[in-house]
């Protein structure tokens, strides 16, 4: 089945490419228009004016639940909101049950996606085991059963020993090492930003030095070792200046930004809604300007969701008992191209979806983020102007734990193409 | 039972001092002016809730503020029950939002909640046709307190505006100093909090207050010096050395106490550990207004019950 996409206005950052013209796709790979006379029956049409097309977007930050967790996400229905959020390919955490430190739980989850997800799923692999962090998982058997890269996510590897050696060791099998970035010791029980709010409303305090410290610590482990270090979801002003300053001196680190910690501040909490706890946390007007400066001048280059289900009677609790965390793949492209192009045009267009393909799949060393010939066909069709209101209601994530209900926002994925089959459509 | 000024009380909720307007405060205190001439008669008891059900709910232990909840509701003549969180079936894994709704389904009229939660009230208020009194969340309000509190200075010094207020001790994890700030700021009192950088963090001039780690350059000018119990239950052993150097440096010594202007008046809400944030004879002497606290909190809390016990229609 053979497909070509007619006048879209066609931006491949990965070639620098950004005209209007025709997109040919034969037997689910990207092929030059040339081939069009050649083909036995004619392609589908799909008329993509007043569109951009885009390679298919990558969101290497997603919790999908499975295996344990099935009542929050599982990998079909994470796979369904990233297919509606223009995503084609996803990487999910290993923070499951059993978590993802073992080649059998990796091959459950490759396993599971063939079956039933829309989208491509790349699992990571923990870089201890059960994200105890106190000894290296088996991160070599996880390479070889295909993780894309390595992280403890929701959880940060304390001991900086054992974080070299887990560095170290994957600079051998070739994988990337994410981290989630929060000191344990100057965490302590915080919930929210420590700063004005905490102070008022008596919430145990997250001081941004709990980040900066372990990005610091790995700025310091990726020159030591010569080997990338990826920060997850930054959220603090001093978190951009060390990744900034260390990416100067050539060190092999980068960071990736998340669109809550650029839509909301802190003070979203004053009514201890948990639709608005995350972690790390919401933090201050001039912690945003310092992303979307780092956005901006490159330091970051890598945009994610950190979609994380939770079930509404679990955040329905508490405010300091209610697990962190927001669904996030169905208004992620809305958030970023509203807040980074349309409103304080920090980037034009060609360097956001940047952020969301060629990056990405360069990080993770995959064959994605790209219209070259050849190449899987993973697309999304994207209305840049089209003004829509998000419904969570109607999500298909199974959960509903978003501060973005009833948000109205500009621009929106309205057609995801998955190795040239249109796995989503608006 | 006369109200004491024209104003309409129109809250089913007591959540914090925060929300309340310096005119709402002030007719909280007119209120409890009323209930406090009730406990002076020979019964003391008025059928101002006869007919309700009030639920002391206290998921974190209190006996002191339970207590002063109890008897004051008993003599506005409510149905009064208790629960802690012993009893309750949050130790069988129940979500507090069930627990209320089982309250709530037993006809609960007034829910008066403490819990370590901050925000644990309003996150009830905001799902329950019940009146809900905080009785204290987390470190965040204990508005009841406050108000007993600004009740007794306004008693013994007939006005708050232009006092200057020193709240001494445990600020960073004190609901207590969080609702006396908003209310003595609110009714135009000058605050001041002392105590160790730890615990009195600089985050809190936000707030339109004066942090000071001296405690001998706080005293002199200080009209009231309201003491907070020292939590070392509750701490991790980081905030501060340890008790002889927080006695050496901001306990109310004897010495020190010679400080204070002669008419300075000495609060602490309990429990208090004497000889720690307070010496211990100066705790029970004149300008000790300790007991005061304790027998305004009842007029406090009869008023309250019985402004926000009118409102709640279940």
């Amino acid at each position: 089945m053979n497909t070509i996409i007619r006048n879209g206005r066609i931006i491949d950052p990965a070639n620098q490419r950004d005209e209007v013209a025709d997109l040919l796709i034969v037997d689910g790979r990207f092929a030059p228009l040339s081939q069009l006379s050649t083909l036995k029956s004619q392609p589908d049409e799909i008329n993509a004016s007043n569109l951009i097309v885009s390679p298919g977007l990558i969101d290497l930050h997603v919790h999908l639940r499975e295996p344990g967790f099935g009542w929050k996400e599982t990998i079909e229905s994470g796979a369904r909101a990233a297919a509606a959020g223009g995503f084609t390919t996803i990487v999910c955490m290993p923070n499951t049950s059993p978590v993802a430190d073992s080649p059998s739980t990796i091959a459950w989850i490759k396993d599971r996606a063939t079956e039933v997800a829309c989208v491509n799923v790349l699992p990571t692999g923990a870089i201890s085991k059960g994200l105890m962090g106190e000894e290296l998982a088996p991160i070599g058997s996880l390479a070889q059963a295909g993780v894309v890269a390595i992280t403890d996510d929701g959880r940060c590897v304390q001991s900086n020993e054992l974080m070299r050696r887990a560095v170290e060791y994957a600079r051998m099998v070739g994988l990337p090492v994410f981290d989630h970035c929060q000191d344990y010791d100057l965490v302590g029980k915080g919930v929210v930003h420590e700063g004005y709010w905490s102070t008022l409303l008596g919430l145990p305090g997250w001081p941004s030095a709990g980040e900066e410290a372990i990005v610091m610590r790995n700025a310091l482990l990726a020159e030591l070792c010569d080997h990338h270090i990826h920060c997850q979801h930054i959220s603090a002003a001093g978190s951009v200046r060390i990744l900034r300053e260390a990416q100067a001196r050539g060190v092999r680190i980068s960071g990736e930004v998340c669109p809550h910690h650029l839509a909301l501040t802190d003070d979203r909490i004053q009514n201890f809604d948990t639709n608005f706890k995350m972690n790390p946390p919401l933090r201050t007007r001039e912690d945003v300007t310092a992303l979307l400066e780092g956005i901006a001048d490159g330091t970051i280059g890598i945009l994610c969701s950190d979609h994380a289900p939770h079930a509404g009677f679990e955040k329905e609790v508490e405010f300091d008992t209610a697990p962190f965390g927001i669904t996030g793949l169905e208004t992620e492209l809305g958030l970023f191209l509203d807040l980074l192009v349309h409103q304080n045009k920090t980037v034009a267009l060609a360097r956001l979806l940047e952020m969301f393909t060629v990056n990405p799949a360069r990080l993770l060393q995959i064959d994605a983020g790209t219209l070259s010939p050849g190449r899987p066909a993973d697309v999304t069709l994207i209305d840049s102007e089209l003004e829509w209101t998000f419904d969570a209601s109607r999500s298909q994530s199974i959960s509903r734990n978003t501060p973005f209900d009833g948000w109205k926002l500009k621009g929106r994925a309205v057609r995801t193409i998955v190795a040239g089959r249109t796995v989503w459509k608006l | 039972m006369t109200q004491p000024n024209e104003m309409r009380w129109q809250r089913k909720d007591l959540l914090g001092i925060r929300e309340l307007s310096s005119g709402e405060i002030t007719f909280i205190l007119d209120t409890a002016d009323a209930f406090k001439e009730v406990g002076t008669r020979e019964i003391k008891k008025v059928p101002a809730l006869r007919g309700k059900t009030l639920v002391n709910f206290f998921v974190e232990p209190s006996t002191r503020t339970r207590t002063s909840f109890e008897i004051a509701a008993i003599r506005l003549s409510a149905d009064v029950i208790n629960i802690s969180a012993m009893s309750s079936s949050l130790t069988k894994g129940e979500t507090l939002k069930d627990t209320a709704k089982i309250l709530e389904a037993n006809h609960a009229d007034i829910i008066v909640l403490r819990h370590s939660s901050s925000g644990a009230p309003q996150f009830l208020a905001e799902r329950l046709r019940s009146s809900i009194i905080n009785a204290g969340d987390g470190a965040h309000e204990h508005p009841t307190q406050a108000l007993l509190d600004l009740y007794t200075i306004r008693s013994r010094k007939g006005t708050i505006a232009g006092l200057h207020v020193a709240i001494i001790g445990d600020i960073l994890f004190s609901r207590v100093a969080r609702s006396n700030i908003f209310g003595l700021l609110k009714l135009g009192a000058r605050v001041t909090l002392v105590g160790p950088s730890t615990l009195v963090p600089r985050a809190f001039e936000k707030l339109g207050v004066t942090v000071s780690h001296k405690i001998d350059e706080v005293l002199p000018t200080a009209d009231v010096v309201n003491l907070l119990r020292i939590q070392h239950e509750r701490q991790r052993k980081e905030y501060f050395p340890g008790i002889g150097e927080y006695i050496r440096l901001f306990g109310l010594t004897k010495e020190r106490a010679r400080l204070l202007k002669p008419d300075c008046l000495i609060m602490h809400p309990g429990p208090i550990n004497r000889g720690v944030e307070i010496d211990s004879e100066l705790a029970d002497g004149a300008q000790s207004v300790i007991l005061d606290q304790v027998t305004n909190g009842l007029a406090i809390r009869m008023a309250v019950l019985y402004l926000c016990g009118g409102i709640a229609t279940p």
